[in-house]
């Protein structure tokens, strides 16, 4: 669980996230945040043990079919309908360290945009051979991937005719709790990207563009499947070298 | 012109959504046959040290109404104030307690459940003692980014008097929003998204 260049387990505080390059909490245009916003400053402390540490899994934990979504969920010798496609990237922090040994979860939408979830009511038809989770960790250059189909796009009740652009929900752990994130990663070339209130909470455009992932001709699997590159990064840590910390600290 | 720090930008935050039990707890959601058990519903086995507690709670809305779709992370020191962390050079961890767990808001009542114990103090950077805490993470539908912030215990009123992060709180009576009041071996922590009871939540 350590980085390449160092195996040395890091104990630096993370940098101060930049809150102006995420979505406020705020953000009408996305009804539900409205009641569910915190109106109040944050409390702003540099990171303690508590945030400098965090909970690392083992590769032990993940079965053969975790990273294939195509056949996690599917019957002996079945699949999962839909366009096959790779995901891949790399887990980054802010200084371009690869994160070794994190823990990545995805969930999405089926071909036709349905959610296996007994609160969700579009009428696209559900796939009886794919169940929409998997995950992975990624190895010691920071690396992951995994294989799905590409995921519909679905309506949802927001404004009356408001449509998730197809996407990818990812949740990452890093090596400290203060780098949990959870984000979506959507498709190149996808008009619909522009037009969601939830990708427009996001203020910054190319910060919208970080979520992107594009086309990975290169990657593409001959007569098989297409694949995308999302890389993903997570919060740097200052080093350690000096600070001043109590002996045993 | 100057050097190029190089740095990179953060991936921004998305909402975890409304489906994120999916990909998160996925056997909670139905989907059985993927993973045997989901992630961070236990974090004790019966040779964990320390004293066995129960954290329940809800996460209350603007309108006074608890989340039902809502996911609660939580992290914590084990009994003698470790981590069960890589990044804990201190000394080692109570290999029977994870320190880390995971929990859904319950569909019909809201209701976040853990079983843990209770934790260690640890120090603060400057060498002082933290009061015992559990750091909590929760992400929704509705939630831009994920919020952070800390229960702290009612019956450890001596230790939190001194505790570095509640003496930042500037607006003292707000302190109360993060110590649970203790009912037998059960704390409760409430945690209120906005209004006048919200919860002091962390930049950190
Ligand atoms: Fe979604």
């Amino acid at each position: 669980m350590s980085d390449l260049s160092n195996n040395k387990p890091e104990t630096g505080a993370f940098f101060q996230r930049d809150r102006a390059w995420h979505a406020p909490a705020l953000t009408p245009g996305y009804k539900t945040s409205v009641l569910r916003s915190p109106q109040k400053a944050l409390l702003s402390l540099d990171g303690t043990m508590s945030e400098i540490t965090g909970p690392v899994f083992g590769h032990s934990l993940l079965g053969e079919l975790d990273n294939d979504l195509i056949h996690n969920f599917a019957k002996p010798g079945e699949s999962a309908i839909g366009e096959r496609i790779i995901v891949h990237g790399r887990v980054l922090d802010e200084r371009g360290h690869p994160v070794s040994g994190a823990l990545l979860e995805f969930w999405q939408a089926n071909a036709g945009g349905r959610y296996r979830h007994k609160k969700e009511s579009y009428l696209a038809a559900l796939d009886p051979n794919f169940g929409g989770c998997g995950r992975t960790i990624t190895g010691e250059d920071g690396t992951y991937r995994f294989r799905t189909i590409r995921p519909g796009a679905y309506p949802w009740p927001n404004g009356v005719n408001d449509w998730r652009p197809a996407h990818i929900h990812f949740s990452i752990f890093g090596h400290g709790f203060a780098q949990r994130l959870i984000t979506q990663m959507y498709f190149e070339g996808d008009p619909m990207i522009w037009k969601c209130p939830i990708v427009t909470t996001i203020p910054d455009r190319s910060a919208i563009e970080q979520l992107i992932a594009p086309l990975d001709w290169a990657n593409t699997i001959p007569m098989d499947a297409r694949a995308y590159k999302f890389d993903i990064v997570l919060r740097g840590r200052r080093s350690t070298l000096f600070e001043n910390r109590m002996e045993g600290n | 012109m100057v050097q190029d720090l190089g740095y990179l930008k953060e991936s921004p935050s998305q909402t975890a959504g409304p489906y994120v039990h999916i990909g998160c707890t996925p056997n909670f959601a139905g989907i059985t046959g993927v993973y045997e058990a989901d992630l961070g519903a236990t974090m004790v086995n019966d040779r964990a040290l320390g004293e066995r507690i129960t954290v329940r709670g809800r996460v209350i809305d603007g309108a006074g109404v608890p989340l039902k779709d809502a996911l609660v992370e939580i992290w914590q020191a084990d009994a003698a104030g470790f981590y069960n962390s890589p990044s804990e050079l201190r000394g080692t961890a109570d290999p029977n307690f994870t320190g880390w767990g995971r929990c859904p808001t319950g569909a019909d009542d809201g209701i976040f459940t853990f079983e843990t114990i209770k934790p260690g103090r640890a120090p603060y950077k400057d060498g002082r003692k933290m009061a015992p805490h559990i750091t909590v993470w929760i992400v929704a539908r509705g939630i831009n980014i994920g919020l952070h912030t800390r229960m702290y215990f009612a019956d450890e009123a001596e230790a939190n008097a001194e505790d570095p992060l509640l003496a930042r709180i500037e607006h003292r009576q707000r302190v109360a929003t993060l110590v649970a009041p203790r009912e037998g071996s059960v704390y409760t922590f409430d945690i209120h998204l906005q209004g006048e009871k919200e919860t002091v939540f962390l930049d950190i």
